[in-house]
């Protein structure tokens, strides 16, 4: 079975994230750029099949600035068998549309594949989206969400769960699954991996190179534009008080005061 | 003027009260179209709600397939060929995005997501839990807009509610099969993102068995209950409930929370709360920097007196 991991470098969620004035994008300079924890869980679940899979090759592609080559790295370690890095100063400030779009072409480079695994939704964008719109440009089924993924023969099953419930889902190969946060605890590299990591070939990409039509990319071929952004004025403290055995009654008043209780 | 299509959210013949949020909204841009995409039968459940909040034509596809979302992405599609409308409202849910992502792939129409609010020609996102506010427009034609449940005030309005059939276009692409389907049923809590009290705890609650402490208080108040990412990580409360920059963003009435130092990992979802309440026992821990009133003190001294306060209050 040939699986494509589709992976994304984002700014780490434990620093303080902004946009920046000057277009409204994302400020990715501003923070550490880390490989977005639910593409771990997504290498896992690429490698848990191929396990399982005799025969199987795991190849992760990413889109993204040069940097994007350490989430590469990270994935490569944890056991991937090679990578496809879609990079090109053209691609900044592209869409999701047009990201789609370069994504499913770059797909287009890998071979026969049988199954695309993403993650379910990106900490920094936050779509949520990207696995079913690249199902839709490939005309392959989206298996979202998934909390569990089985390969039987051709046909991969799912256990979809989002907040609005659980739902089963089954398609013939090839197919796109997404997965969620609770499917798997990604493994960590051992140090074998990490030196493995370093022979194995990466194929770095210029939109040339992979064949996606320029017009579809970058920040001037977007389809909306962010006309502003601005920070929120900080919110400030208010009154802070020592419990002196009297802090819930405290706090109760406060609520009164303001007409909340 | 121009038509706005609604994707409608139902479930067992019930009207989801985020498309009631959308038809208002749409009003702004145009005539509000609801498009019903359900089983046979569905339609006729849904049209006097529609109706009553401005809906002047309700498009009725009913389908027994149980190809997944795909009928939808195929009737709005036809429907934005058909008609060009000014643009599609679908409400924010894993289902709602992953319909309008694929819509605009297949449309070739800007999509705009995450939207606190609508005017033509505008929209506004609040980004980053609410600490930046973005403005965007659209450069194409009917963009497809994904707005944040309880991002509008609902109100009534009579519309036409002309029915029209359509057919469900044959599907462009192979389809993933649904074969079983279980909806969450609602618990005796609000929904933490529509809730107006929200109480969350964090790493200070020590365990998954005191986190009653945090229920019971949420419970006196008639609130959701959250929890911080530490809390979830510890194993003290399950993940749907986290709030934070990689949980779910609320904006409440009132957020009150407890043994939560409040790094920027929560903060980011919840700081637009219109009043935040705050107990901890470090009085240096950085929920006191946006706390309106906090507590310096053991949690588990002052939520009993609180809730016992309240109780007491509605007696």
């Amino acid at each position: 079975m040939n699986i494509v991991v589709l992976v994304k470098q984002v700014p780490d969620t434990y620093s303080e994230r902004k946009l920046r004035s000057s277009d409204g994008l994302l400020d990715r300079d501003a923070t550490d750029a880390v490989l977005d924890e639910i593409n771990e869980r997504a290498v896992e679940a690429a490698l848990q099949l191929k396990e399982a899979n005799d025969g199987s090759a795991v190849t992760v592609l990413t889109m993204g600035p040069d940097r994007a080559t350490d989430a590469i790295r990270k994935a490569l370690s944890m056991g991937a068998d090679k990578a496809v890095h879609l990079t090109d100063e053209a691609l900044a400030g592209t869409d999701a549309v047009g990201t789609a779009k370069a994504l499913t072409t770059a797909i287009g480079t890998v071979g026969r594949v049988d199954l695309v695994i993403a993650g379910n939704e990106a900490s920094d964008g936050r779509g949520g989206a990207m696995a079913a719109m690249v199902a839709d440009l490939l005309g392959l089924p989206a298996l979202t969400h998934a909390r569990e993924i089985s390969v039987e023969g051709s046909v991969v099953k799912v256990r979809r769960e989002t907040d609005d419930g659980v739902t089963h889902l089954s398609a013939e190969l090839p197919a796109v699954v997404s997965v969620s946060e609770k499917i798997n605890e990604p493994r960590y590299p051992s140090f074998k991996g990490i030196m493995a990591a370093k022979k194995k070939p990466v194929a770095t990409l210029s939109l040339a190179d992979a064949g996606v039509d320029p017009a579809v990319v970058g920040l001037a071929n977007a389809l909306s534009t962010v006309t502003s952004a601005s920070p929120k004025p900080p919110k400030s403290a208010g009154e802070k008080v020592t419990d002196e055995g009297d802090g819930g009654a405290k706090i109760a008043a406060f609520l009164v005061a303001q007409k909340l209780i | 003027m121009a038509e706005v299509l609604v994707l409608v959210d139902h479930l067992d013949g019930e009207i989801k009260k985020a498309t009631y949020e959308l038809l208002t909204a749409a009003r702004a841009l145009g005539e509000p179209s609801a498009v019903v995409v359900g089983a046979v039968g569905t339609a006729g459940k849904l049209a006097e709600g529609l109706t009553a909040h401005g809906a002047e034509k309700i498009y009725v596809a009913e389908t027994d397939s149980s190809d997944f979302l795909t009928p939808e992405v195929s009737v709005l599609a036809s429907l934005v060929e058909g008609n060009s409308p000014a643009a599609v409202l679908i409400g924010v849910s894993a289902d709602g995005k992953e319909i309008a992502g694929r819509l605009a792939v297949r449309t070739n129409s800007a999509w705009l997501n995450d939207v606190v609010a609508v005017t033509a020609g505008c929209v506004t996102h609040s980004v980053f839990g609410g600490a930046f506010t973005a403005e965007a427009k659209a450069r194409t034609e009917h963009p497809v807009i994904t707005m944040r449940p309880g991002s509008v005030e609902i109100e009534a309005a009579a519309g036409a509610g002309t029915e029209e059939t359509i057919e469900v276009p044959a599907p462009a692409g192979r389809s993933a099969t649904v074969t079983s389907r279980k909806p969450t049923t609602g618990g005796d809590r609000p929904e933490l993102t529509e809730a107006s009290v929200v109480v969350s705890g964090g790493r200070g609650v020590g365990s998954a068995e005191d986190f009653h402490v945090v229920e019971g208080l949420a419970d006196s108040l008639g609130a959701a209950v959250g929890a911080s990412r530490a809390a979830v990580d510890s194993g003290y409360y399950p993940h749907q409930f986290q709030v934070g920059q990689t949980g779910k963003t609320v904006s409440p009435q009132l957020y009150i929370a407890l043994g939560i130092s409040g790094a920027i990992q929560h903060r980011a979802g919840m700081q637009t709360s219109k009043t935040i309440v705050a107990v901890n026992k470090d009085p240096e821990a950085p929920i006191f920097e946006i706390a309106d009133f906090g507590v310096v003190g053991d949690l588990f001294m002052v939520t009993p007196q609180l809730k016992d306060e309240i109780v007491e209050r509605d007696g």
